[in-house]
C-alpha cells in the first residue's frame, strides 16, 4: 500500500504538470486576443493619457496629468458627464421597469401573447443605426409623427431633437425603447424558474395576485434585477450611436455623452491624449463596477 | 374576467403596439411617397420608388457582404478561441485557473467600444485598419461566449468524458466528439446572439473601416442617410428597411428557438 503511493505520488505530479501544460495552450490563444485587445489597450490608454498631444513642430512629451487637468478645465467635460448621469438615471431605472411589466405581461395569459412577446422583443434585433433612423420620423419637427400627433390636440409644435431641453429626453426614450425588451427576457426567463406551487399555496391563502407578484415573484427576481442592472450599468456607457443619427450631441452639447465626446476627440479633434484621459475615467468606473459585480454582489448567482 | 385584468390586458397590448409602431411607420412611409409619408395621407398609393432610389444611392451589395463576411468571421473566432477556453475553465484542473478566469470575467466591463483610441492603435500596428479581420478580431476572445460556453461544459456528465478517454481519445479529441455535441444549444443561442450584435455594431466598425469594400451595413446605411446627402425621408425609410430586414426576418423564423436557446444556457 505504502509502496503504491510512493509510486503514485510522482505520477501525480507528471500528471498535473501535463494539466497545467494543456490548460495553458487552450487558454493561450483567447489569452493573446484579450491582451492585445483589451488589457494592453486598456494598460496603453494610461501611458498616453500622460503624454502631450504632438504636432509637427513639438514631439509629443510626458507631461503627467496635465491631460486631465486640461478635462477639468473644460466645460464641456462637465457637461457631458452630467448629461451622463442623467442618461443613466432616466434610462436604468424606466427599462428595467418596463422589463419587468412586459415580461409579467408576457408570461401570463393575455390575448394575442405571440404578437405581444414579438412586439416587445422587434427593437433589441434593430441596429441603433436603424433605430435613429427609425426616430428620427417621430421626432422632425412639423411633420414628426410626435407633432402630428400633438397638433390633432392642439398642442404647438416641438422640435424635440433641435433644442436643449428636450433632445437629451428623446436619446432617453429611444434607448429605453431597444433595452426594454432585452432585459425582458431576462425577466421571463427567470420567471419560468418560480415553481407552480407557490402560485397554487398563495392562491389556497387567498392572497390576492398583486400580493403574489410582490411578496413572492419580485423578492425571487432579485438576483435578475442585479444582473440587469450591471448591464444597464454598461449600457449607459455604450448606447450612443443613436447620437450620431439623431442629434450628433447637439444642440450645444446638451445631448452629448461620454463615449460620443470620446470619439469626437480622438477621431473629428484628433486630441487623442484627451481622449485616453476620459477613457482611462470611463475604466475606471467601469472597473469599480466589476469590483462591485465578483466582491460585493452574490457571485454564486451568475458567475459560479 | 376581473375589471383590473383588463385594464391591464389593455395596457400589455397598449404598449405592444407602441412598441412597434416606428417599425410599422417606416415601413408604411418606405413604400410610399415623401409627400404622402408625411401628410399621413392612408389612402395614397404604394410604390416601390423609394426602393430603387435608395438602392442605386449605395453600393449595397458590397456592404451586405461585408456584414455577413464580418458575423461569419467572428462567429468563427470566437467559436474557436471560446471552445477551447470555455473546456479549459470547465475540465481541466490546474494551478491560476481561478484567477485567469476573473481576468477573463473583466473583460465584460472592459468594453470594446471605450477602447476605441487605443485599438485603433493596436489595429493599425498590426495593420488590420480597414480591413474585416480588423473590425472582428477585437470581439473573437468573448468573455461572454467564454462563460456561456464553460457552463455548458461543465453540465456534460463526467461518464462521457471518462468513457472517450479510456476508448483511447486525446484532450482535444474528447472536447470534440464529447463537449462540442453536447453543448449544441448553447452554441445555437451563442451564434444567434453573436450575429445579432455583429450585424447591429456601428462605433467599432465607423471607426476601423474608410472604405466601401470594409464599411458593413451599418456605417453604410449611416452615410447614406446623413443629412449632407439630401435624402428624403421615404428614401432613408427604405434603406433601414432594407438593412433591417435579412436579420429581422431571422428572427422570425428563429425566434422560439432563439428565446428557449437563450433560457437553456442557463442564463438566468
Amino acid at each position: 500500500m505504502a509502496q503504491a503511493t510512493e509510486h503514485a505520488a510522482p505520477h501525480m505530479a507528471l500528471m498535473q504538470r501535463r494539466r497545467a501544460i494543456h490548460g495553458w495552450l487552450l487558454l493561450a490563444p483567447a489569452l493573446v486576443m484579450l491582451s492585445t485587445f483589451a488589457f494592453f489597450p486598456s494598460l496603453a490608454t494610461v501611458w498616453t493619457s500622460a503624454f502631450s498631444r504632438g504636432t509637427r513642430r513639438n514631439p509629443s512629451e510626458f507631461v503627467g496629468l496635465e491631460n486631465y487637468e486640461r478635462l477639468f478645465d473644460d466645460p464641456t467635460f462637465w457637461t457631458v458627464v452630467q448629461n451622463n448621469l442623467l442618461y443613466a438615471a432616466v434610462t436604468i431605472p424606466a427599462s428595467i421597469v418596463i422589463a419587468l411589466a412586459m415580461a409579467l405581461w408576457a408570461n401570463s395569459k393575455i390575448p394575442a401573447r405571440s404578437f405581444v412577446r414579438t412586439a416587445y422583443f422587434t427593437p433589441t434585433v434593430l441596429p441603433m443605426i436603424a433605430a435613429g433612423n427609425l426616430w428620427l420620423f417621430f421626432y422632425t419637427p412639423g411633420f414628426g409623427v410626435l407633432n402630428q400627433i400633438g397638433a390633432f390636440f392642439g398642442a404647438p409644435s416641438v422640435n424635440w431633437l433641435g433644442q436643449p431641453e428636450t433632445a437629451l429626453w428623446a436619446i432617453c426614450a429611444v434607448t429605453i425603447w431597444k433595452e426594454a425588451g432585452f432585459f425582458m427576457i431576462f425577466y421571463l426567463a427567470a420567471l419560468q424558474t418560480i415553481p407552480p406551487d407557490l402560485k397554487e399555496a398563495a392562491d389556497i391563502e387567498g392572497a390576492s395576485r398583486w400580493t403574489y407578484t410582490r411578496r413572492i415573484v419580485l423578492p425571487l427576481l432579485m438576483p435578475t434585477t442585479l444582473f440587469i442592472l450591471i448591464n444597464a450599468l454598461i449600457n449607459s456607457v455604450k448606447l450612443i450611436d443613436h447620437l450620431f443619427i439623431l442629434t450628433k450631441g447637439g444642440p450645444f452639447d446638451s445631448s452629448k455623452l461620454i463615449l460620443y465626446y470620446i470619439w469626437e476627440n480622438a477621431f473629428a479633434f484628433f486630441d487623442a491624449p484627451a481622449a485616453a484621459a476620459m477613457t482611462v475615467l470611463v475604466l475606471a468606473v467601469l472597473g469599480a463596477l466589476a469590483a462591485v459585480q465578483f466582491f460585493v454582489l452574490d457571485r454564486r448567482t451568475h458567475y459560479q | 374576467m376581473s375589471l383590473g385584468r383588463r385594464i391591464e390586458n389593455g395596457l400589455a397590448l397598449v404598449l405592444a403596439v407602441l412598441w412597434i409602431s416606428p417599425l410599422v411607420f417606416a415601413v408604411w412611409a418606405a413604400f410610399h411617397t415623401s409627400t404622402d409619408a408625411v401628410n399621413f395621407n392612408l389612402a395614397a398609393p404604394w410604390t416601390l420608388e423609394n426602393f430603387r432610389t435608395a438602392w442605386d444611392g449605395a453600393p449595397w451589395l458590397r456592404y451586405f457582404l461585408n456584414s455577413f463576411l464580418l458575423v461569419t468571421s467572428v462567429l468563427i473566432g470566437q467559436f474557436i478561441l471560446c471552445t477551447l477556453a470555455g473546456f479549459a475553465f470547465a475540465q481541466v484542473d490546474f494551478r491560476g485557473k481561478d484567477t485567469l478566469f476573473i481576468l477573463v470575467l473583466l473583460q465584460l466591463f472592459i468594453l470594446p467600444e471605450v477602447l476605441i483610441v487605443e485599438n485603433y492603435r493596436v489595429a493599425a500596428s498590426l495593420g488590420l485598419l480597414d480591413s474585416i479581420i480588423g473590425i472582428g478580431a477585437p470581439y473573437m476572445a468573448s468573455a461572454f461566449g467564454i462563460f456561456l460556453l464553460r457552463q455548458a461544459f461543465k453540465s456534460v456528465p463526467k461518464e462521457l468524458d471518462e468513457m472517450a478517454r479510456v476508448e483511447g481519445c486525446s484532450l482535444l479529441g474528447v472536447l470534440w466528439r464529447v463537449y462540442v455535441p453536447a453543448a449544441r444549444p448553447t452554441y445555437l443561442a451563442y451564434a444567434l446572439v453573436s450575429v445579432a450584435t455583429h450585424w447591429n455594431n456601428f462605433l467599432w466598425p465607423l471607426v476601423v473601416t474608410n472604405s466601401e469594400t470594409t464599411r458593413p451595413v451599418t456605417v453604410g446605411l449611416s452615410i447614406f442617410g446623413a443629412p449632407e446627402n439630401g435624402v428624403n425621408i421615404s428614401v432613408i425609410s427604405a434603406a433601414t428597411v432594407m438593412v433591417i430586414l435579412p436579420l429581422f426576418a431571422a428572427f422570425l423564423i428563429f425566434q422560439r428557438r432563439f428565446v428557449q436557446a437563450f433560457l437553456r444556457a442557463g442564463l438566468k
